[in-house]
């Protein structure tokens, strides 16, 4: 049971502040309402970059981690489809220099242009880095635009291509700034040795006067029900030949959304999952099996995907993957199997929990979701699914109808 | 009315009292030394058995690593499927690393689980019979692994840096290749198992939420197992470096990045110079805010990242310089690392960025203390290094008292570049 007490200011701004005495260490998280999901298709990339650009100077403060480590602090960021999120360690007699800091860039940005252009060539070697110098790189690329046609989840967040990264505008980064950096669509979250009613005091001091701005309504195209299977061939300069597969899911707060991940850990979470018993060990196709989704907030993808073994034909790999399909789709899971995978989903809650990094960004993403105290009900609801709602959702999301292949061959 | 100008005041990292909270000792039956963390909030346990079996002590190309990984594929009454499904079950982690002299089993569980647990490990560290068909698939998979590794200039770049400072008969130096992989066999692995993990030398650290029966049920399970008898073989290695210092690979001609290493061999934990040679590590390379960072990346964007550090080893080590830069800038990229290094030996830190380091370097001790699993990962790395906690309250006192001369000193002596093995791979 994670604690927290939570308010808002007069500008819209959400605080939550869950108090762990046992640490010398506060966490200030920042969660801004803002994603890849949210970018313009010709301007992408640009929620990811925006995230390096909060690192390059405030309106009042010249350099952000200078200060910080000065009070023996760290931090960093991430961005994702849904949400970008900042947070900060530091000692806690020292959190107010993460008020001072972490108010001063949602007040204003200094927009410096050595900054953007700086950022945009760091940006680019961490897409070259991560997604085009290494073998398989461009699968995420590939398997996104097949799989969705008008849901923005269609490109990654690094962003489609290099050019938009490196055509992004200063202008754009002021417009994109003052649309989604404002108090009322963000989220501040501290845990740690603290006591809420400090807390109350700084954030009014700091946060409180700042503008409050316009919410930010979303309304994404939604992807619709497909009813057609997608399949893709590529060849690459790669050793061996990989499968991917997709399937749509449930949005995260969807019953569904459980279901679909206890599927995933029946199905390929960890050396007893039946894909890497069955595939790997038993049958020899593949040299490594993952089964998987990305936690995505709206509807996202569960996939399976693997390497085969040299020599295997890919159609007989994926033949073999349709029967552990129509497997889980036919027979019901057993007690001893539903309840391993449910034990495993109690531990990883568990120890997901253990830092205060952890349980900070944790509050913050439900809050987004929609209410905080949802992370304390989150086991049960893996507790109430039945093998007959692992029978049933199998048989929704794994249509072929419903799949996207993609078959990445070494040339 | 609100300044937004001017930072809030702070509390000096320097003048925190920093204590290391102490490690309970007990031996099982059998001399098993036992080292206990009991804290945190969360019911969760994590169990570590640290064999003397890493790769210091086999006779042969990854025997070691081999043995260490296959410990999970079969015991005379359980198949692989089983051991992992034991495990899964309770939600468990069994996990095993092997490293250069060192290798080790590690359970992470819910505390209420680990009597279900316990049996299992033990029937593992006296009971494996490594099938010959695990043997094969796991060649086979390692094989197709490595093909893919091999096409990662980050990864070639790992390797052939090791093997110029050290040399490649140095366990520090070696790699594996897929005729390593085709050369093992059954007979060499369950020798060794024998020999260093059944007849072993172990030693054990828990830590977390730790109930109250642990200690008689690790005695009852492990207490009387045939451990600490025989004696740990005396093995010594000779470094071999490398004669050429520069060098420069093309592992893929259409490549858009190159892997810098850039490294020299420098003393182990017990030397003098090496726990003050952090701080100024940290200045050149060790953290966000260090010069190689300001510099390459936020300055001229060459990189993603870069970073420098002391290798974790326990006997010498080498001081590394790692990045992976543009192509066209790689050349750029390495002579800004010897310029960095020719203003560390040049001038003197001045007492502003000296202070920050120090304050931002005991912020992260003192979150480094916060939880039982950081807090035994710090003693296993000064037990298993003959150290004590004296060395951590030395390393605390260096970095509150050491002076801009003292560091410029050490710049000096270890930042010469022509004392260095600088490698690119396209």
């Amino acid at each position: 049971m994670i604690e927290y007490n939570r308010f808002t200011l007069d500008n819209g701004l959400t605080v939550l502040v869950h108090e762990d005495t046992a640490t010398p260490m506060a966490v200030v998280n920042v969660l801004y309402d803002v994603g890849a999901r949210d970018e313009h298709p010709n301007k992408t990339g640009f929620a990811h970059l925006f995230e390096h650009l909060m690192f390059g100077g405030s309106i009042n403060i010249a350099d952000y981690d200078e200060p910080l480590q000065r009070a023996g602090g760290d931090n960093n960021a991430y961005t994702t489809n849904d949400l970008t999120n900042y947070y900060c360690q530091l000692p806690a007699q020292n959190i107010e220099t993460a008020f001072w800091l972490e108010s001063d860039r949602m007040l204003s940005l200094a927009f410096s242009e050595k900054s953007l252009s700086v950022q945009r060539k760091v940006v680019c070697e961490e897409f070259r880095e991560h997604y085009i110098n290494k073998p398989y790189g461009d699968v995420w690329k590939q398997m996104r635009q097949l799989a969705y046609t008008v849901h923005p989840y269609q490109w990654m967040t690094i962003g489609k291509e290099l050019s938009h990264v490196e055509n992004a505008h200063i202008d754009d980064v002021k417009h994109f700034f003052f649309k989604h950096y404002r108090p009322v669509n963000a989220i501040l979250v501290v845990a740690g040795n603290v006591r809420t009613e400090d807390i109350k005091q700084l954030a009014e001091k700091w946060f409180g006067p700042i503008p409050m701005g316009d919410k930010y309504i979303r309304c994404l195209p939604q992807e619709p029900v497909q009813d057609l299977a997608r399949r893709l061939t590529i060849e690459a300069a790669v050793p061996l030949d990989a499968f991917v597969k997709t399937w749509h899911m449930d949005a995260r707060l969807n019953k569904g959304y459980y279901t679909a991940d206890l599927i995933t850990e029946i199905l390929g979470g960890g050396a007893s999952s039946r894909l890497y018993q069955s595939l790997v060990k038993e049958q020899k196709l593949f040299s490594n099996l993952d089964c998987y989704h990305f936690g995505s907030l709206d509807a996202g993808l569960l996939t399976i995907e693997g390497k085969l073994v040299k020599g295997v034909d890919i159609n007989k790999a994926e033949q073999a993957i349709a029967e552990q399909i129509a497997q889980i789709q036919e027979q019901p899971v057993s007690i001893a199997e539903l309840t391993k995978v449910k034990n495993k989903t109690e531990s990883v809650i568990a120890f997901e929990d253990m830092s205060i990094m952890s349980r900070a960004s944790s509050l913050a993403m439900y809050e987004l979701m929609g209410d905080a105290s949802l992370m304390n009900t989150e086991l049960e609801k893996y507790q109430e699914i039945n093998p007959q709602d692992i029978v049933d959702y199998s048989k929704q999301i794994f249509r072929e109808s419903n799949s996207n292949t993609l078959h990445y061959l070494a040339k | 009315m609100l300044n937004r100008k001017i930072q809030p005041t702070i509390t000096d990292a320097v003048s925190f009292d920093l204590k290391l909270r102490t490690c309970e000792q007990y031996q099982l039956d059998n001399k098993v030394p036992v080292y206990s963390m009991n804290a945190g909030t969360q019911d969760v346990l994590m169990i570590e058995w640290v064999f003397k079996a890493g790769n210091w002590f086999e006779q042969k190309n990854i025997v070691a690593g081999t043995t260490n990984f296959l410990l999970k594929n079969g015991t005379s009454t359980k198949t692989a499927y089983q051991i992992n499904d034991h495990f899964e079950f309770y939600g468990a982690y069994l996990n095993r690393t092997c490293y250069n002299e060192t290798a080790s089993i590690t359970l992470h569980c819910l505390s209420k689980h680990f009597n279900e647990l316990l049996p299992v490990v033990a029937e593992i560290i006296t009971d494996s019979i490594f099938p010959e068909e695990e043997l094969i698939t796991y060649q086979q998979n390692q094989k197709q692994k490595l093909s893919v590794n091999l096409k990662k200039c980050d990864f070639i770049a790992n390797r052939l840096i090791d093997e110029y400072v050290y040399g490649f008969h140095h366990p520090y130096g070696k790699y594996t290749s897929t005729l390593d992989y085709d050369q093992l066999n059954r007979a060499e692995l369950i020798e060794f198992f024998k020999r260093f993990y059944t007849e072993g030398h172990c030693t054990i650290f828990t830590a977390g939420k730790i109930p109250s029966n642990l200690q008689s049920q690790l005695n009852k399970y492990f207490g009387a197992l045939p451990l600490q008898q025989r004696a740990i073989p005396h093995i010594q290695y000779n470094l071999q470096s490398a004669v050429e210092k520069k060098h420069q690979i093309i592992n893929d001609e259409n490549g858009v990045q190159g892997a810098i290493r850039i490294a020299r061999p420098f003393p182990n934990k017990h030397h003098p110079d090496y726990q003050k040679t952090q701080i100024l590590n940290n200045i050149f390379g060790g953290f966000f805010g260090s010069r190689l960072m300001s510099n390459i990346r936020e300055d001229k964007g060459y990189t993603y990242g870069i970073h420098s550090y002391i290798q974790n080893h326990m006997g010498e080590t080498a001081w590394m310089i790692s990045t992976e830069a543009g192509r066209d800038v790689c050349e750029a990229t390495i002579s800004e690392v010897y310029k960095e290094m020719e203003i560390l030996r040049n001038e003197v830190v001045d007492e502003d960025e000296l202070s920050l380091v120090k304050n931002y370097m005991l912020g992260t001790v003192l979150g480094d203390l916060d939880g039982p699993f950081q807090l035994i990962a710090r003693w296993k790395n000064y037990v298993l290094n003959n150290l004590d906690e004296q060395y951590f309250y030395n390393s605390v006192q260096l970095i509150k008292n050491t002076g801009a001369e003292e560091l410029n000193v050490l710049a000096k002596k270890y930042l010469n570049p022509e004392e260095f093995y600088e490698l690119t791979v396209i």
